[in-house]
């Protein structure tokens, strides 16, 4: 995958993604926009110009690994995916739909290119983890990454991983915390809260940097500082707004699982200067 | 052809098939730990011809025991060396499980993963992405129950190549440590799941052998073996293809259908019903998923009761699968030989086999009640 460097094709690239995600839930009439709006830049930054992958060799042996632990984000995950050439973008509009590669939650089988099979919160890091022991042991510098999301740092087995990638010092291995602050029950703080967040991952022995997750440039440069880190994983906390870039959806909880419908298609296209 | 636990050598003169792929036979196995109890003898049948003459020729006289778990444990270091791509993750109880002999040679392709049974299912499954074949093992209970989700999400919708070994099943298998750390639940909570392959080896020797096949599948497996010694029944000549039950006695009054350590009850209960001259045909069903229709069509149409006997709850386990099947395609009597519906308790294995039913007169029991059910 040829690298992109300029910066306002990057964000042309998220704007796209973002259009793609309101349609596909639209067409879909379910799914969750919110938390896929938020991770838009995330996306675009690893598989437009931080990852080595191959969208025509999907399983090519020396690539980087990208696991989504927050399953059901995959509607952003899906766009990039597709911008990247795995896919034709008319498949989109086949999310969730019976026979569909794109499935409503990430399926490994489904679709080429997928790392794992997610949906169930909290497992994505301890696949990560295994696959980067496994590139280690297949003597590959491949980098393994991991989105999870902030809400999901209340599962339990988030920090058994944690513990495990410290003890065997995985520098191969980057998770991202897209932190937008808000779950399907509405803010993380009120449902459990899971702040310091910055000090817990310090405290299991992670490499932690704070950035803002909608911030491209910034993105680029944090996980390019992320490879120089040697002996320990780096967690990479994303501060994102839930619903990003659509007026009504930005930090409404009720976004996280829910499409829009036609008129609220049009509103969200327009904020996303699809409509002119 | 009988079994030479003198021989060290470890020779398989039968091949393995595990969906078409043979197997290649298996040189020479280091052996870790001997086969070490004896018990005492039993008359010899009158009819040693009904028997597969596979079996250990001293199954009747002095049959020896030996630990399931040392099965699973010689195996996967053989694995180790054979396929590079192997790899063992544990969870605490490595020295139990015998994963810890894998450890002491291949450290680097070891990975402990302390007591979170959930993340080192995970961790396979990342290892299994990237071409490895890992084998995670721990307690049954905890290597089932405790990562219930992460198997059903990470390994077997995704049809990841992990195969999830389990010592320490059953409750008789277990005994002293009592109803928490006795596994009775485990066939039940992976038969649900698709894609998933369950093998109950009966003896040392047919661990050994289930632990190579479950390699050579593609996808996920699981392996149930214990702690106790238990009867050595087989021998390195003894059939074993994953998928395919075997006859080790034929008959034609009632079939005994058993996995674990309860064929070798299966078997002496056998002894017992010959005395009566009713005629068992015992089955050694070890693959549990898949299940062998034509081997258990078979016996329902040649001698018309079943039962099964199995160390686990009754419901959802192996004589449930049958059951199933029965009720369906050939509605049978049959007669269940298991946990019935109740938690263990802490005992030694004997009395426990007692208490919870789960003994040869048991089943001897099962088959004259089956048997007056015939048509």
């Amino acid at each position: 995958m040829k690298k992109i460097t300029d910066i306002s094709e990057l964000k042309e690239l998220a704007r796209k993604i973002r259009v793609d995600i309101i349609k596909m839930t639209n067409a879909a009439g379910s799914g969750h926009p919110g938390g896929s709006l938020s991770a838009a830049e995330i996306f675009i930054v690893l598989y437009f110009n931080i990852m080595n992958h191959n969208q025509n060799e999907p399983e090519w042996p020396d690539r980087d690994i990208f696991i989504l632990s927050k399953g059901h984000c995959c509607p952003g995950l899906y766009s990039a995916m597709a911008r990247a050439g795995y896919f034709p973008v008319e498949d989109l509009m086949t999310l969730r739909k019976l026979g569909s590669k794109l499935q409503g939650h990430p399926h490994m089988r489904a679709l080429p290119g997928l790392e794992a099979s997610t949906g169930s919160l909290g497992q994505g890091l301890s696949i990560a983890v295994g696959a980067a022991l496994g590139m280690r042991l297949n003597k590959k510098n491949s980098r393994v990454y991991c989105l999870m999301g902030d809400g999901e740092q209340q599962e339990g087995q988030i920090w058994e991983a944690a513990m495990s990638a410290t003890h065997y010092k995985l520098d191969n291995l980057c998770g991202i915390v897209d932190r937008n602050r808000l779950q399907i029950d509405g803010f993380c703080k009120d449902v459990m809260d899971t702040d310091p967040l910055e000090k817990k991952w310090e405290s299991f022995g992670w490499n932690v940097i704070t950035v803002d997750g909608h911030d491209i440039p910034e993105l680029i440069a944090t996980f390019e500082k992320a490879k120089e880190i040697k002996g320990k994983p780096t967690v990479i906390i994303a501060d994102t707004i839930k619903g990003k870039g659509v007026s009504f959806m930005e930090n409404v909880a009720i976004w996280h699982g829910q499409a829009p419908n036609n008129e609220e298609t049009k509103k969200a296209l327009n904020d996303l200067g699809e409509l002119h | 052809m009988f079994f030479n636990d003198k021989e060290e050598t470890f020779k398989k003169k039968s091949e393995i098939r595990v969906e078409g792929v043979i197997i290649k036979p298996i040189e020479k196995i280091e052996t870790v730990e001997e086969i070490v109890k004896e018990i005492p003898k039993i008359e010899q049948p009158k009819e040693i011809s009904k028997y597969n003459h596979t079996l250990d020729k001293d199954l009747f006289t002095s049959v020896k025991k030996a630990k399931t778990r040392d099965g699973f444990g010689e195996a996967l270091v053989k694995l180790g060396e054979i396929n590079e791509n192997v790899v063992a993750l544990g969870a605490d109880l490595c020295h139990s499980v015998r994963s810890m002999w894998f450890a002491q040679k291949y450290p680097e392709r070891f990975f402990q993963a302390g007591i979170a049974e959930a993340n080192m299912t995970g961790i396979a499954a990342g290892l299994a992405r990237v071409g490895k074949i890992p084998f995670i093992s721990t307690f049954g209970v905890f290597a089932t129950g405790r990562n219930w989700d992460q198997i059903r999400m990470s390994i077997a919708y995704p049809k990841m190549n992990v195969k999830i070994c389990a010592s320490h099943t059953g409750v008789f298998s277990v005994g002293e440590d009592g109803a928490s750390h006795q596994s009775l639940e485990d066939i039940a909570l992976m038969r649900v799941l698709p894609n998933m392959t369950i093998i109950v080896p009966c003896d040392k020797i047919e661990t050994r052998k289930a632990t190579f096949a479950a390699a050579e599948i593609k996808g996920p497996v699981y392996l149930r073996f214990g702690r106790e010694d238990v009867p050595v029944i087989t021998t390195e000549e003894t059939p074993f293809n994953v998928g395919k039950a075997e006859v080790f006695r034929n008959g034609n009054d009632v079939s005994i259908i058993a996995c674990g350590p309860m064929v070798y009850e299966a078997i002496l209960a056998g002894r017992k019903l010959e005395e009566e001259n009713i005629d068992a045909r015992i089955i050694n069903n070890h693959t549990i998923k898949p299940l062998d229709k034509e081997t258990l069509m078979d016996a329902v149409k040649e001698t018309g009761a079943i039962v099964t006997a199995e160390e686990h709850q009754i419901y959802g386990g192996m004589g449930s699968s049958i059951a199933e099947i029965l009720s369906q395609d050939d509605p049978t009597p049959i007669k269940m030989v298991g946990v019935k519906d109740r938690f263990g308790e802490s005992g030694k294995p004997d009395e426990l086999q007692r208490q919870f039913n789960l003994t040869a007169d048991d089943i001897v029991r099962a088959a004259h009640e089956v048997m007056k059910k015939k048509s």
